[in-house]
């Protein structure tokens, strides 16, 4: 009989902590100005100080990863507990608009924030007000009783991504944040204008995020079972699920607040895992947030690198391995649901 | 008996729901070693007192016991180590092994870290082995049939160790030799001095192999007792609103045919 020993977590942990590094050498290593892997190496381990490879890694490469990594394991460790909490594996939390509701509030926080005095620091904790409002809203309208259709949920999604989608627009030109670019990071998701002052906050959030996750997750797995039969077994529900209404909000806010509307990632990974371990959280949850920081990263290095100079939002490279991922996922359920 | 000596009580339980009344005093009490079932037509309360036995819904008025404590004095995992619930079929999102499923029933007897121990692992196989699906461990529970994933349940619950079982409809979507072999394995739960409180449809099943039939019907219980003394064209008519021949069957056990539907 399957079941998850010690040894098999540490061993999947391991796996995947070293999946993490190799794409943090590769995202460090690779750029404009390519270096070798022994060159960047050499700098991290802070034996050529004064050279230009330091200055790239330490100056440029490193913060743009580790904001990629924060990001990636942000989204994909969400996008596990939406689809625990709403017991659905199309859940995500750019499908359902969350990310567009935590862009919301750091649009308005970045566009009222300056008349108040306040820096680009308000906006993680804007953006997981927005989250955590949105997540309320998803909740109120797509549940009945506590019984929450897909369909409901996915329509819900839709219509509050387009209303994000125009409040964004709204709030920044009224701000006169309308220069092209900058609104175009926030509706399609970049790393390219990523501040590396947000790093410790939002390093914070992810963390606060997975604290309260993380001992969760044995009881995420009974949550599989439906809420009366997860009560049943012992589980308080309503708590448990206030606890990830506020981790999702965390690391939404966090992942949202530096990279703007990436899509798919909290869908495409947990998927992917799934596949390979199987459906236990204690063991998706930690292999989630460390294969959507390798995964993100990767991403972002494709997108800063596949076309020369001119670089791709790296929200349009999930959103391009997503989007196929979803429709597929969406077809199975839809055959299962029809089912004999 | 007293209630005292009751492995589960409910004692002159009522519930409103949405300006429904679901239960109008119900008061039903289970001896340690005896098997009950509950019948009665679609929306009689069957399933809201599950729920309120488990504590899904607190009731208005009246009190629940298991083995005389009251159920607001257990903890949740308490209650979930003495009373346990087979559900009607569940949809489970996720492809988790039926054989995970079976050791997600020993959750409330792990402690903190959550490995399951040896002991969680012999508990779950020996349920498994007891409702004949052991060589279904490592299927995916979402690729079962409803009949399977039905064992599964039942596994579940008994891996979980309880005083009390409660199962719903447990055999709707059983084959005749997996619904006998259900029917066996609760009567060997309960011969230890456990209960179990069976909702069933099938009256014949229900007579012949429970101690005690409770007819529910509009949140009221109209009779309890046994199925030869309780079941007659009279209290058919009531709990059902259907005609019925009662015959008595080669067992002692009462045989009914229903005949027709009462007008109205």
């Amino acid at each position: 009989m399957r079941n998850l020993t010690p040894a098999r977590l540490a061993a999947w942990l391991a796996v995947f902590v070293a999946l993490l590094a190799a794409a943090v050498l590769v995202g460090v290593a690779a750029g404009p100005s390519g270096l070798a892997p022994g060159a960047v190496l050499e700098a991290l381990r802070g034996e050529s100080a004064a050279s230009a490879a330091h200055d790239i890694v330490f100056g440029v490469r490193l913060p743009r990863v580790a904001l990629g990594a924060l990001v990636g394991a942000a989204l994909a460790s969400a996008g596990a507990l939406f689809q625990a909490l709403l017991r659905n594996p199309l859940a995500d939390p750019f499908v359902l608009g969350v990310s567009g509701g935590a862009a919301v509030g750091g649009i308005a926080a970045l566009s009222f924030g300056a008349a108040l005095g306040l820096g680009y620091g308000a906006v993680p904790p804007a953006a997981f007000a927005g989250a955590l409002l949105t997540t309320f809203a998803l909740q109120a309208v797509a549940g009945v009783a506590g019984r929450v259709s897909p369909t409901h949920l996915l329509l819900t999604g839709v219509v509050f991504n387009a209303f994000a989608s125009a409040a964004i627009v709204f709030l920044a030109s009224l701000a006169g944040l309308q220069e092209g670019a900058r609104i175009f990071v926030w509706l399609i998701g970049s790393l390219s204008s990523a501040r590396p002052e947000l790093i410790a906050s939002v390093a914070l959030f992810l963390v606060a995020g997975l604290a309260c996750a993380l001992p969760a997750a044995r009881q995420l797995n009974l949550l599989a079972l439906g809420e009366e039969s997860a009560q049943q077994l012992g589980v308080d529900v309503t708590r448990l699920q206030r606890l990830l209404l506020l981790a999702t909000s965390l690391m939404v806010g966090a992942a949202v607040s530096v990279a703007g509307l990436v899509g798919f990632v909290g869908l495409i990974i947990p998927h992917l895992l799934r596949l390979l371990l199987g459906p236990d959280h204690r063991l998706l949850l930690p292999t989630a947030a460390l294969g959507g920081a390798a995964f993100l990263v990767l991403c972002d290095t494709a997108a800063r690198t596949l076309f020369g100079g001119r670089e791709l939002p790296v929200g349009a490279i999930t959103a391009l391995a997503g989007g196929p991922l979803f429709l597929l996922l969406l077809r199975r359920q839809q055959q299962r649901a029809f089912a004999p | 008996m007293s209630a005292g000596a009751a492995a589960l009580a409910f004692e002159d339980v009522a519930l409103r729901l949405g300006g429904r009344e679901l239960l109008r005093g119900v008061s039903l009490a289970l001896a340690p070693g005896e098997i009950v079932a509950l019948v009665g037509r679609n929306g009689a309360g069957k399933t809201t007192l599950f729920r309120v036995a488990s504590r899904i819904l607190r009731p208005e008025r009246g009190e629940v016991r298991i083995a005389g404590r009251a159920l607001g004095s257990l903890s949740r995992r308490e209650l979930a180590r003495e009373l346990a619930v087979v559900p009607q079929d569940v949809g489970i999102p996720f492809p988790f092994l039926a054989g995970e499923i079976v050791l997600m029933g020993r959750a409330p007897h792990q402690g903190g870290l959550g490995f399951e121990s040896a002991d969680d692992l012999a508990r779950a196989r020996a349920a498994m082995e007891a409702v004949g699906i052991a060589d279904l461990a490592s299927r995916d529970v979402t690729a079962l049939s409803g009949g399977e994933r039905q064992l599964v349940l039942v596994a579940r619950a008994l891996a979980q160790d309880p005083r009390v079982l409660l199962l719903d409809e447990p055999t709707a979507h059983l084959d005749l030799r997996h619904r006998t072999v259900v029917v066996e394995h609760v009567r060997r739960f309960v011969e230890d001095g456990r209960s179990a409180l069976v909702v069933s449809h099938d009256l014949n099943l229900a007579a012949r192999s429970c101690d005690r039939i409770a007819l529910l019907a509009e949140g009221r219980l109209l009779a309890c007792g046994k199925p030869a003394e309780v079941l007659d064209a009279a209290s058919l008519r009531a709990t059902f609103g259907i005609e019925a021949d009662v015959l008595p069957g080669p067992d002692g056990a009462p045989l009914v045919v229903p005949r027709r539907a009462t007008p109205g």
